[in-house]
């Protein structure tokens, strides 16, 4: 991508005082605040768009981050704030409950932090916005370059997994922005989770900067610096406080809403089924029952076990939902279905307890600790389990119909 | 972290001792201190902290260590085993599902 692409020369690029847009008038709808003055393709260090008459380019916006602009031997350099905005704190709640993941961005490039020079760090990361509001939020007082790469919009970590946050995105951003002419040195710091990605032997061959690992959380960068760009062992471990748990529930729910909505409709209709062939107040009561078990098991295995993942009894998680299941079934069965049947207490039992270690079990994916070959491990023996489980306890809550 | 320990015994990582130089860039990218550097060797000193993610395997400059590096979300995972292909996050589209 080369700086003639740019939508706006480097030369022509205005010199905003403050908050005000650059740029066009300006879409009202929040997805529209993801991109960029300047659209991912035109990424250069060149800045904002502009017409020298005007300062605007009809659909594009300068991002509210973005306060103005820095010199560089490479042009422009746009200077983003290091203090989250209404609209930044409201976007990383709009995240943490799943809404418009997809297309939380920031545009691929260079950006500025402070008063960077020719020996001011290159701070890489991704261009998922939570992850580059959590690298910007903690440089206060420091003077750094921030090189975004395009991981398409997914952060640092999974995204190293799947290899975009890697070796061939980093040469080519590298190269892009032309850095060996913005900076004196030959260093770029690496989010040390970015590193399943990226290969540092390889990136020095491709591009002759030397890959340094920074610490795993952006906060400790602070200290990081302080200490002559060297992590201490707790900054190199990753961590999963209570906090960090309760903070992903929310989306382990909102990312399975088809399944719960299929899951609901197929229970009201089961729950109809009884001597009248189908009844309609049968759907409801005993669907609408059957439902409400269900989401009991949800709240145990996508809520309660991430949070009380440490003290609950097992290492599969599988089996750490269990419990959790268990008393949420005992909880309903004395309180909601005191009028049911043995079976259907026992159905109950069976089926709430399968829908928590069923979800509990999808927590790996979020977990920062499990290895791909125990979560199969544990597949292999925990699904056909829940399986007979679920198959045991409707075929027992059919029967009672009867 | 210690206190999250996941199933024994299932990493598929390993270390070849003849083949280290023990610069130590595993323990460095390591995000739960699987490895110790002793006199220019490195060494796993807790194979049951390893969540197979692969970035010692990809850092190392002298290929000295292998795992079968993988995603580790169950619906990944059961993807993978409908379709045959490896197990991907991909969920949707390119966005992230872990």
């Amino acid at each position: 991508m080369a700086s003639e692409k740019s939508c706006c020369p480097a030369d022509e690029a205005p010199e905003t005082e403050d908050n005000t847009l650059c740029c066009a008038p300006t879409p009202e709808s929040p997805a529209d605040q993801s991109n960029s003055c300047c659209q991912p393709e035109a990424d250069t260090p060149s800045g904002c768009c502009s017409s020298p008459e005007s300062n605007d380019i009809a659909g594009y916006r300068l991002e509210p981050f973005v306060t103005d602009w820095q010199d560089s031997a490479v042009g422009k350099i746009p200077r983003v704030t290091p203090s989250l905005s209404f609209a930044d704190h409201r976007g990383r709640w709009a995240m943490r409950w799943g809404f418009g993941r997809d297309h939380y961005r920031v545009a691929p490039g260079l950006y500025a932090v402070g008063s960077p020079d020719e020996s001011s760090e290159v701070l890489v990361s991704a261009n998922y916005k939570l992850s580059f509001d959590s690298l910007r939020r903690v440089l206060k007082g420091i003077d750094a370059w921030i090189l975004v790469i395009d991981t398409k919009g997914v952060n640092v970590w999974c995204a190293a997994g799947k290899g975009t946050f890697g070796t061939e995105e980093i040469i080519r951003r590298v190269k892009d922005v032309r850095l060996e002419q913005l900076v004196s040195h030959r260093r770029l710091i690496v989010p040390q989770l970015g590193a399943p990605g990226v290969a540092a032997h390889q990136v020095k061959k491709g591009c002759g900067f030397t890959v340094i690992y920074g610490p795993v959380r952006a906060r400790d960068l602070p200290a990081f610096f302080a200490a002559g760009r060297q992590a201490t062992a707790a900054m190199r471990r990753v961590s999963f406080t209570l906090i960090e748990r309760a903070i992903l529930t929310p989306v382990e729910i909102t990312i399975l809403r088809r399944q719960i909505l299929l899951l609901s409709l197929a229970l009201l209709v089961l729950g109809g089924i009884g001597q009248d062939f189908f009844s309609f107040s049968a759907a409801a009561t005993r669907g609408g029952g059957a439902i409400i078990a269900g989401l009991a098991g949800l709240l145990g295995g996508s809520v309660i076990t991430p949070i009380l993942l440490p003290w609950l009894p097992g290492r599969a998680f599988a089996l750490k939902g269990v419990l959790p299941g268990l008393v949420l079934a005992v909880i309903l069965g004395a309180s909601l279905f005191t009028q049911s049947s043995y079976l259907n207490q026992s159905a109950l039992l069976l089926f709430v307890t399968s829908i928590s270690s069923y979800t509990a079990m999808n927590f790996t994916g979020s977990s920062t600790f499990t290895s791909p070959s125990g979560v199969e491990k544990e597949m292999r023996l925990a699904i056909p389990a829940q399986l007979a489980a679920v198959v045991l306890a409707l075929a027992l809550w059919l029967w009672t119909a009867f | 972290m210690n206190k999250f320990i996941y199933l024994p015994d299932v990493s598929t990582l390993k270390l070849d001792d003849d083949t280290c130089i023990g610069c130590g860039l595993c323990a460095t990218v390591c995000p739960h201190a699987v490895f110790v550097v002793e006199e220019k060797l490195a060494r796993i000193v807790d194979l049951d902290r390893c969540m197979e993610c692969g970035a010692c395997v990809l850092n190392c400059p002298v290929s000295a260590l292998e795992v079968k590096a993988g995603v580790g979300c169950a619906s990944a995972i059961i993807y993978g085993w409908i379709t045959g292909k490896e197990p991907s996050c991909d969920c949707s589209g390119d966005s992230s599902c872990c």
